[in-house]
């Protein structure tokens, strides 16, 4: 099984404060981490691996510092990592990122799985996963907290919702992005820790995956971060308490009262 | 203090501080609870190759030595001691094998050891001979191509755990303390059995029972070394295990000192946090002082004893005393500065003391540590 797991590189939004006066993150002094949802995609590629072999490769876009994430797959257990970088990539948003990735994979050759996380903890749109599937051209699931089979070119995962989950059975190739109680992600071992060392991280520019120029960075995204700001609190609330259906009840009541 | 690791030695610190942080210490109080065996949490050490740190690269390991276990072991014991003194017990239990074992012994069980499939523990204490370790009065007769065990071992860390056992017996009763011997015995050898398991103070999540060998039965390759040399190999073992022993106490200390110091920051009382008053504030410095000083103690000692010397026991014995007593008195006085909630199993101090007087007592006590370093001194000097 050839693997693809696209991992971010991402402020740790634990340590980010507010910056009072812009309303933005205040990124400076903040380490940068591997998005979460993304370790939990790496550790499922790598256990996918482990039971029915194949390679996991880490793709990240990223400035060249990302590249630190990369080696940190592969002290994970990923094979090797691929930085896609570039000065146009900037200013990117998720249309022109998913077009990014899927450029890149496609450069990579053949796959038969992509893993994402379920969104980064910085932007938290959740839009890249789908994105990307889309520009593939391939079926995906969101939000998958388990694979229950993958074999004979297709898997039936088990998709997470608000009341339960949905069992969905697709086609290979596919996309899954993952929530975190898929799994346990092991820790990096020695071994890992030192292969991540010495490996030789591959740097893919715009040219080398063929991407066109007005689809991708600044230039290629159709949506645009006006601002970021935290909403004001919205004033008087109420909570109904009891069964579902006897706050049902009342929340229907409550509405009736408008009409 | 910057004691100028290497980007090796680095990693050994990081991968046991991460399973301490992700894996041990969300579990550590539920283990001491239950009394349970953290089986979970030492499998997550071997895939992260922790087993392995000691190992001679040839089978399969690291080559690292004292130092880098002192390393790792700090680490773990910041998580919990219990968990510590589970892998630390492996550690000393295969020891023997590695310093006196021949090369195909080592090559049967090394590789194992270094993927964590397989556990060790240390057979030397019994019910007569714990600090006389001389006492012992389990035997080991040749009955043509095996050797026939029989005795009762108390106390033995990893006891029913472990598939490995290091186990001290006597091989020639006439010979006083040149008549001991070493063997393996493997879980599942017949005659070989495990008694209930103990309920301790502290260390809870480590498993602590009674070997027992009735008419046990090995093969005869299963000696280690030569016959009669069994309490120098064991007196070499405990040279290099005592400082991980040591340790333990380092990173035990270190855990209850971000206890004490945190909670100090925020307990207000008469209007200002409690680190405020220099009666929190003095006992706080000298908690890190103490601490600082074990760990360089330790340290020095560990290095020292990877630098093969001549005389390794003086630093050992010196370096375990140093840091288990001050381990036990930093933890105390943790819970003397978390006060009243020091007291409540809700907050963790009151394990970490619990769980240091062991460090005081096993892998020799303090008062046989320093019965060496005072035989050390004697010998050292000439009038």
């Amino acid at each position: 099984m050839n693997i693809i797991v696209c991992i971010k590189q991402v402020p740790d939004t634990k340590d980010v404060r507010l910056d009072p006066k812009t309303n933005t993150m205040a990124r400076e002094g903040v380490a940068s981490i591997m998005n979460p949802f993304d370790r939990h995609a790496l550790e499922e590629a790598v256990r996918i691996k482990e039971e029915a072999g194949g390679t996991v490769t880490a793709i990240s876009m990223g400035p060249p510092q990302a590249e630190a994430v990369l080696r940190e797959a592969i002290s994970c257990g990923a094979d090797e990592g691929v930085l896609i970088s570039d000065r146009a990539f900037a200013g990117a948003d998720t249309w022109a990122t998913s077009y990014t990735l899927a450029r890149a994979i496609t450069s990579l050759g053949s796959f038969d799985l992509v893993l994402c996380g379920k969104q980064a903890i910085d932007g938290d749109t959740a839009q890249v996963g789908p994105g990307l599937a889309c520009q593939l051209d391939r079926p995906y699931v969101t939000c998958v907290q388990k694979i229950r089979s993958l074999a004979g070119g297709e898997m039936v995962v088990e998709r997470m919702m608000d009341d339960g989950f949905d069992v969905v059975r697709l086609p290979l190739p596919a996309l899954l992005t993952v929530v975190k109680n898929i799994n346990e992600p092991r820790v990096p071992s020695l071994r890992g820790k030192m292969k991540a060392k010495k490996a030789e991280i591959k740097v893919l520019t715009a040219a080398d995956i063929g991407a066109e120029k007005e689809c991708i960075g600044l230039a290629g995204s159709p949506t645009q971060v006006v601002s970021v700001f935290t909403p004001p609190p919205r004033g008087n609330r109420t909570v109904f308490t009891g069964t579902v259906e006897e706050q049902i009840e009342q929340l229907v009541e409550r509405l009736k009262a408008y009409l | 203090m910057d004691y100028l690791l290497t980007e090796e030695q680095q990693m050994i610190v990081d991968t046991a501080r991460e399973i301490a942080d992700e894996k041990i210490l969300p579990r550590r109080a539920e283990l001491d609870e239950k009394n349970e065996f953290p089986t979970d949490i030492l499998q997550d050490m071997a895939r992260a190759d922790l087993f392995g740190i000691f190992v001679p690269e040839q089978y399969g390991g690291f080559g690292g030595g004292c130092f880098e276990i002192v390393l790792a072991l700090e680490q773990l014991a910041r998580g919990c001691v219990g968990v510590a003194t589970s892998y630390a017990a492996s550690a000393l239990g295969i020891f023997p094998v590695l310093i006196a074992g021949s090369e195909s012994m080592k090559e049967k069980y090394m590789p194992d050891i270094a993927a964590g499939r397989k556990w060790a523990a240390f057979g030397l204490t019994e019910a007569n001979a714990g600090s006389d370790a001389s006492g012992v009065q389990t035997t080991a007769v040749l009955d043509g191509d095996e050797w026939v065990l029989n005795g009762t071992k108390q106390w033995i860390t990893n006891g029913g755990e472990s598939q490995i056992y290091s186990i001290v017996a006597i091989t020639d009763p006439s010979k006083g303390a040149r008549g001991a011997s070493i063997f393996i015995v493997e879980d599942g050898d017949p005659g070989f059995s495990y008694g209930k398991k103990e309920n301790k103070m502290g260390i809870r999540a480590s498993a602590t029972r009674e070997l027992i060998m009735n008419d046990c039965r090995i093969p005869r390759d299963r000696l280690v070394g030569r016959q009669g040399t069994g309490f120098i190999t064991v007196m070499k073992t405990l040279d290099v295990s005592r400082p991980g022993i040591a340790s333990l106490g380092v990173g035990l200390a270190q855990a209850a000192l971000d206890e004490a110091v945190t909670y100090a920051k925020q307990r207000i009382q008469f209007g200002k946090p409690i680190i405020s008053f220099q009666a929190v504030q003095h006992m706080l410095a000298d908690m890190a002082i103490q601490l600082e000083a074990a760990r360089a103690l330790v340290y020095a000692a560990a290095r020292h004893i990877d630098n093969n010397p001549r005389n390794m026991s003086k630093a050992s014995s010196m370096c375990k005393v140093f840091a288990t007593d001050m381990a036990m008195k930093v933890t105390t006085d943790a819970v003397q500065v978390l006060g009243g909630y020091g007291y409540m199993k809700e907050y963790p101090v009151e394990k970490m003391m619990r769980d240091a007087k062991i460090l005081q007592i096993y892998e020799g006590t303090n008062q046989i540590q320093r019965n060496v370093v005072g035989q050390e001194l004697n010998r050292e000097y000439t009038i």
